[in-house]
Formats: C-alpha cells, sequence, structure tokens
C-alpha cells in the first residue's frame, strides 16, 4: 500500500477515491444519474479499466435468474403461507395422495413446502390468490358442515367435501372456483410427490442411472406390447 | 480455457465473431491450420465440464426445475442469459408479424443446450427450385458437401443407421456411430407405421455410442497436419461415450454428445492460436478505404467500453439474425446499406422450421413392468420425409416435406407430470389416484412435425427504426408470414400423427386441426432461423458465394445459419458446421494464394 492510501483520519486517500469513483463509473446497469460527479481535480483523462480490473467475475454462473448456479439450487424468495394455512394445505395433499402399501403420503415427502414455494413464487400472483382463497375456503366449509377445521375432520367428512370439488366438469356452479383450486392443488401435489426418489419408487422409474449399454425392452416387455 | 488479452492489440489472421456450431468450427479449422484467431462472444465464458448439472433430480431445483421466463427450456437446460428474451437486448415486430428469437449468451452459443439431431440435407435438398419451382438453388450440390458432411460426422461423433432412402441419404461406411436400441414406444410406433407405409429409421444424432478411434481419426481427418492431429487426438481422449442418463440439453460434463464448448473450442485453444474474448458484443465491421473489411468494434459488456480490433479477415457467426444485424448496422460511405449489401439481400429470405405437434395416450404402454428408457436422453427413431412420389406427381397441395419426431414413453417425472390426468380418471384422487397414476405412466407419447418452409419476401428482418439494446446498438425487427405450403404442410401432419396415433390404438390428446392456422407453431419457435445473408451464384440475388465468402468484399466471411438458401426439413447445425468447415477450407487457400 502506498502511504496515501493509510489516510491518517481511517478515510481513503485521495488517489483511492478517485480510484473508486472511476470504477464506479463503469459498474454495469448502474443509472448515469447514480454516479457522483468526479472532482475536478485533473485534467488527465481517467484510466480506461484493463484486464486486470473488470469489475466482474468472468468465469462461471453469475447466480442471476438468467444464469443461476446449476449445482446446488435453492428457492431464494420468501415464502408466504401461513403455519395455518400449510397445516390445512397438508391435510388436502394427503386427501390426494395418503399412504398405502406402496409409498408414502404426499405430506410426508415434503408437497406442502413445495407447493408454498410454487405459490410464492415471483410472478405467481395469480396462484397465490387460488391457494390461499381454496384454503380458506376448504376450512369454512368444513366447519359450516361439519363444526371443525378441514385438519381435524374426519376422513369420511373430508372425503364428502373433496368428493363434491375433486371433478370441475361435474362439480355444482357453487362449487366451481373450490374445483379449480382442488384441480391445482392435485396436479402440484402430484409433481411434488413424483418427483422424489418416494414417487420415483412408485411408478417404477428406475433410470437417471449410468449404464454401460442400452439395451431397449427385454423379450417379456416385447412379448406384452406385442412387437416380438 | 481462459480469455486473454494482449496490452498491445496483436495483428490476428482471423476475426472470428460468435463460438457456437459456425463459429466454433471456423475457430477450430483456421487455428489448426496455423491462422492467429481471435475469437470473439458476446456471452460470457461457460465449461460444460464443471457447469453441467450430471444427474440433478428435479427435487433439487426450485420449482421442481420448471421452467420459466429466465429459463424457458427448466431449470437445469443449459442455456445462459439467453432464451425467448436476453437480458436488455430486446427486438421488435412488425405489426401483424409474430415471431420469436431464441438466443443464448455464452461460450458455445446454443450448441450446448440443442437436441443434437443431426439430419444431412439430401441431393433434392440442394436443389429445390430446380424441382418444383420455388425458392431458389444452392450454388452446390448434395455430391459436393457429401465428404465434408462425413467428415463432420466423424469430427463430432454422430450415431445413426445405415439406411439409404430417396433425399435421405446415408453417410459413408464406417462415419456413423452404432445407433442406439429402440425403445418400447419407438417399437409400438414403427409397427404402427409399417402398417402405414411411413418408414421408421434410427435417428441421426450428435451422441457419442462409442469412444471415438482417436488413433485413427486425427489422422483422417487432417492428414499431413501434426498440430491438427495433435490437438484432436487430445480432445477426442477427454470424451467417453454416452453412459445413457441425464437430458443433453443440460450439455454433458463427459463430453459425450457435441457441443461447440467441449468438442471444438478445446482443441482449437489448445492449438495456441486462439484468443479468446468473452463478453464482447460486436456491433459493427469496419472498412478501410478500399472497402476490405478491416476489423470489428465491440462492446466489452463488463466496462461497457468499446474497442476496435483488426484482423486481415473476418467471419461473421454470430447466430442467423445477429449475422444480420451487425452486417445492417455496418454502414460507411462505400456501403450505405450495410457493409457487403449492394444486393440489398442482407436480412431478406428468413426461414425457421414448420412445426406442428400432437400428443397421445396409449393403451398398450399402460402397466409395463419398470423398464429404464432414459437412452441417450432424445430421440432413437423417427421418420424420414416419405411421400416425394406423390409431390412429383402433383397430389399434394404443399411442396416441401417433413420429418417426424417422437417421445414419450417412462421418462424422468418432472414438475406437471399427471398434470390433466383428471380428465382420464373423472377427477380421481386418493389411493385411486395412485392407482391410477401407476396405470398411465409411460403411456403417454407426443408427435412432431418438423417441415421445410421456402424463403419468402415477407419473412425478413431489418434495422428497427428507433430501438437500440443496452449497448446502444441499434436492434432488428421482424417481419413474418407463412404461405399457404407451410399452412397446408402443418394440416397434414396433424392429419398423419392421429393416423399414426389410431394405428397405435390410441387416443389423440387434443385438437387435430384441419386448419393449418391453428396447428402451425409461431414463426421462430422451433429455433431453427436460418437464411438472411444467402448464399448463391448471382451477385444480384445473394450475398455471398458457395464458400460463404461476400460477393463485394473479398475478406468478410459468413459460417453460420444465415448463408442458408433453403431450410430443408433437415435440423440446421449438421448443416452449419459442415458448410462452415468447407469454408474454412476455402479461406486457408485464398490467404495462402495471396487472393484475399
Amino acid at each position: 500500500m502506498s502511504d496515501e492510501s493509510t489516510n491518517p483520519a481511517g478515510g481513503v486517500g485521495r488517489r483511492d477515491a478517485l480510484k473508486v469513483m472511476a470504477a464506479a463509473a463503469v459498474v454495469p446497469m448502474l443509472p448515469d444519474a447514480a454516479v457522483a460527479e468526479p472532482a475536478p481535480v485533473s485534467r488527465e483523462p481517467l484510466p480506461l479499466l484493463d484486464e486486470q480490473q473488470r469489475p466482474v467475475k468472468r468465469k462461471g454462473p453469475r447466480g442471476t435468474p438468467s444464469d443461476p448456479v446449476l449445482q446446488v439450487a435453492k428457492a431464494d424468495w420468501p415464502m408466504k403461507l401461513s403455519l395455518r394455512e400449510l397445516t390445512t394445505l397438508s391435510a388436502l395433499c394427503d386427501m390426494i395422495i395418503p399412504a398405502d402399501a406402496k409409498s408414502p403420503s404426499a405430506s410426508a415427502v415434503g408437497a406442502p413446502g413445495y407447493i408454498n414455494e410454487w405459490a410464492s413464487r415471483p410472478g405467481g400472483e395469480a396462484s397465490l390468490v387460488r391457494v390461499r382463497g381454496g384454503l380458506a375456503w376448504l376450512d369454512r366449509e368444513s366447519q359450516a358442515r361439519f363444526g371443525a377445521r378441514f385438519h381435524l375432520a374426519t376422513n369420511a367428512q373430508r372425503t364428502a367435501i373433496c368428493d363434491d370439488i375433486c371433478y370441475l366438469p361435474k362439480a355444482k356452479p357453487e362449487h366451481q372456483f373450490a374445483a379449480q383450486f382442488f384441480d391445482t392443488i392435485r396436479d402440484q401435489t402430484a409433481t411434488a410427490f413424483y418427483t422424489t426418489p418416494a414417487g420415483w419408487k412408485d411408478l417404477g422409474y428406475i433410470g437417471n442411472v449410468a449404464l454401460p449399454t442400452f439395451a431397449g425392452p427385454n423379450a417379456a416387455v416385447r412379448k406384452q406390447i406385442g412387437v416380438e | 480455457m481462459s480469455a486473454r488479452r494482449s496490452k498491445v492489440a496483436p495483428q490476428y489472421d482471423v476475426i472470428v465473431v460468435g463460438s457456437g456450431a459456425g463459429g466454433g468450427m471456423a475457430a477450430y479449422q483456421l487455428s489448426v491450420q496455423g491462422l492467429k484467431v481471435l475469437l470473439l462472444e458476446a456471452g460470457r465464458d461457460y465449461d460444460p465440464v464443471t457447469e453441467t448439472p450430471m444427474f440433478q433430480t428435479p427435487k433439487d431445483a426450485p420449482l421442481r426445475g420448471a421452467g420459466g421466463a429466465d429459463k424457458p427450456f427448466g431449470f437445469y437446460d443449459a442455456t445462459v442469459d439467453g432464451g425467448w428474451r436476453v437480458p436488455g437486448e430486446p427486438f421488435t415486430t412488425a405489426p401483424g408479424s409474430q415471431f420469436q428469437w431464441w438466443r443464448a449468451r455464452m461460450l458455445g452459443g446454443r450448441t450446448n443446450h440443442w437436441g443434437r439431431i443431426s439430419l444431412r440435407m439430401g441431393p433434392y435438398d440442394f436443389k429445390p427450385k430446380s424441382r418444383d419451382g420455388l425458392g431458389e438453388d444452392w450454388p452446390m450440390t448434395y455430391e459436393t458437401m457429401a465428404p465434408y458432411y462425413d467428415k463432420t460426422e466423424l469430427l463430432i461423433g454422430v450415431y445413426g443407421g445405415e439406411e439409404d432412402l430417396e433425399n435421405t441419404p446415408r453417410s459413408s461406411p464406417g462415419v456413423l456411430q452404432p445407433p442406439p436400441a429402440a425403445r418400447t414406444y419407438e417399437l409400438l410406433t414403427k409397427q404402427a407405421c409399417d402398417h402405414l407405409k411411413i418408414p421408421v429409421i434410427p435417428a441421426h444424432r450428435a451422441v457419442l455410442t462409442r469412444r471415438q478411434d482417436s488413433a485413427r481419426l486425427p489422422q483422417k481427418l487432417h492428414p499431413g497436419n501434426r498440430l491438427a492431429q495433435r490437438v484432436l487426438k487430445q480432445s477426442m481422449d477427454q470424451r467417453m461415450a454416452c453412459f445413457y442418463a441425464t437430458d443433453c440439453g443440460r450439455g454433458c460434463s463427459i463430453k459425450a454428445n457435441f457441443q461447440s464448448t467441449t468438442v471444438l473450442i478445446p482443441p482449437a485453444m489448445a492449438t495456441g492460436n486462439v484468443t479468446l474474448i468473452t463478453d464482447a458484443m460486436v456491433r459493427e465491421v469496419t472498412v478501410d478505404k478500399q472497402g476490405r473489411a478491416s476489423g470489428v468494434h465491440y462492446i466489452d459488456k463488463l466496462t461497457r467500453v468499446d474497442h476496435h480490433v483488426t484482423a486481415k479477415v473476418v467471419v461473421l457467426a454470430a447466430s442467423a439474425c445477429e449475422t444480420s444485424r451487425i452486417m445492417l448496422n455496418s454502414k460507411s460511405a462505400l456501403f450505405p446499406n450495410g457493409i457487403a449489401n449492394g444486393s440489398g439481400v442482407v436480412g431478406k429470405y428468413l426461414m425457421d422450421t414448420v412445426g406442428a405437434g400432437l400428443s397421445a395416450q396409449i393403451p398398450r404402454l399402460e402397466g409395463l413392468p419398470p423398464i429404464n428408457e432414459d437412452g441417450t436422453a432424445g430421440i432413437h427413431m423417427y421418420m424420414p420425409w416419405w411421400l416425394y412420389g406423390d409431390q412429383a406427381s402433383g397430389k399434394m397441395s404443399f411442396a416441401r416435406g417433413y420429418h417426424i419426431e417422437f417421445g414419450g414413453g417412462r421418462s424422468m417425472p418432472g414438475p406437471g407430470i399427471f398434470g390433466g390426468l383428471e380428465s382420464f380418471t373423472g377427477g380421481a384422487y386418493g389411493k385411486k389416484f395412485k392407482e391410477e397414476a401407476r396405470r398411465y405412466y409411460g403411456s403417454f407419447m407426443w408427435f412432431d412435425g418438423r417441415g421445410e418452409m421456402i424463403p419468402n419476401e415477407d419473412s425478413y428482418c431489418e434495422i428497427d427504426p428507433v430501438a437500440v439494446d443496452q449497448w446502444g446498438i441499434p436492434v432488428l425487427r421482424f417481419h413474418w408470414k407463412w404461405s399457404q405450403h407451410e399452412i397446408d404442410q402443418a394440416a397434414h401432419m396433424h392429419k398423419t400423427f392421429a393416423e399414426i396415433i389410431a394405428q397405435m390404438g390410441g387416443t389423440v390428446q387434443g385438437t387435430v386441426q384441419t386448419d393449418g392456422n391453428k396447428a402451425i407453431a409461431a414463426g421462430g419457435s422451433i429455433i431453427h432461423e436460418v437464411g438472411t445473408v444467402r448464399m448463391g451464384t448471382d451477385p444480384k440475388k445473394s450475398v455471398l458465394n458457395e464458400f460463404g465468402q461476400a460477393w463485394e468484399v473479398k475478406n468478410l466471411f459468413v459460417t453460420d445459419g444465415a448463408t442458408f438458401v433453403s431450410n430443408a426439413d433437415k435440423n440446421p447445425t449438421l448443416s452449419i458446421l459442415a458448410l462452415a468447415w468447407r469454408s474454412c477450407d476455402y479461406l486457408v487457400d485464398e490467404l495462402k494464394k495471396g487472393n484475399i
């Protein structure tokens, strides 16, 4: 470090201040108005940045939405559903994909968390309205019919509600929104569940492993589909 | 590989603009022949070996890997800073025109994520006007290009079969790698198509099913060139064969498939003859007083500083429309309409591929035991166009053909799986839903037609009179119109898919359109945009000669899809590579002879 840069007052020296300003003047995307007018201390032109002073790292992903880090990736936006909403959602997810002899339930593999991520995503305001509105409707409907919130109702009571809203073409006019909501949650619960190892195992997806050769279907399968 | 720049601008032999198929091939071919190359790429440096998300699953990604505006083909897609929009780099469309422009801002460009489908253009495809009077002929024949197709296939590695059908030529013996075995749904489709007399044959894709023969191929491809042989052997030794997992669209860290960044740029850099500058957005080709290209201006995206670099020759391979944009923006007293554009043809005759698709549910694929159908993560079989005879005898309402790509089966469950299952199950939920999911998983298929568009006067790009991008460079404005040939072809695709699906005993998902306007995909959306700086034999009707050399500027070459005279149904990348190789051979010869 030069003497000039070790300012006794603990601030930056004049030359360093100029360097900072020169760098600020070329930071990408910075609006011109945000750049402080450099003091006319010298008539020498400011030096252009050369290779060593380029301000942004050049290799690897920059971590922006169009250039994210792919190797370790997580949703980085705030989750918006409340604990109360997630409780109701969890009960609904498990009505859609309950545990059975072959695989666990949707909530056991984190479906409500994924749906929260999806409904909270940037630009996903319409999804959030649908999910929140539907969850509120579900609890009110259950309360009105059975005197208990959805997750506290019996399985038979929950089934009675779901039967009313599980298929849009057959839903009553007063259940149209609820049926759209149910359809959305069913699709998203399926996405959540069937993208997990448990879901893959349930369906019999056995790929995503390195193989030395690719043989195609064996004789038994060929016979089953009729292309011997 | 890293960016290197000397303090004093050196005199390069060649500046290559763009590092995708056309630019990567040019950098490779010119550098192995000893030329000093400056390679400029508008995007960032990119290393597939360290950056490719191999084996990562949807569960590990935000939103289970679903696509969005920032990553349209899914979170794991290789594309960096691109897709249907590039941040800070807009384009416009003229009123009444619909056109989409896919770009990627990264080393290797779109070769990092493409489908690797590598079909040769055939004898008819080079002389379409001679056959049916439409469009324009290429300045060369298939026979001229066949050796370059062979060499390109050997260089990049392409699997395929031995079939030799009308206008679907086979490669020379020993050139192709063995095709992978057909999957269940591919066997079923072939069985149905045999009845319909539609050929189903092994697809050609740029994926290694065997390691390349690095002891023999370098010598065969570069006889007498020790430097080329050394760097190519080294490069081939670093490539593994496909291990039948991980979507090719993510790129490939084991270099089993072709991307410029794994196959062309590493050996080019290894020659020591290439200087690479990334984040270098070229805006203009400069000319000297004699009207020769003197160099290019580029903007360093990281500092926003404009630079001028010089060379004996300029090669443009920025992608078809971007190359046009650079040429149209290169205005001077000698070239008031843009460099080498005395003909006014630059920007004209923009083409994409005709696309239409249908999905199906196939009961015979229900309830199969677990089978691994990942394969090469792309098509193993396809249908080449089969109705040349009917077209020649005037039985068809459209002049050119299409091929069919298809897929489905037991692919990796991802976001959106079972969306729409309620319509099959009457709204099933609970244990019933799980049973139905097991039943239906693997039974869905899709069919996509990929057809030839005939160039027309109404489809072109020009410089928007007002808009500029964030680098201050005037942007492109697109004009687009299909002719009745393409619209009728799209309707025919739907009709064919419906016949195949019915023959398989399946059910069409969606609507079979009899009006092609409702079936045809938007212009540009198939991402095969080519043309706009076409080759030809007549300097009044074309910009380039058959070697991609500008008629009006002898030291200006184009080696990307802009050179295309027609856009056969064959996916363009393989032809871009083969044409670029041929252009480079000519360029080197002309330099040696002192003609440039």
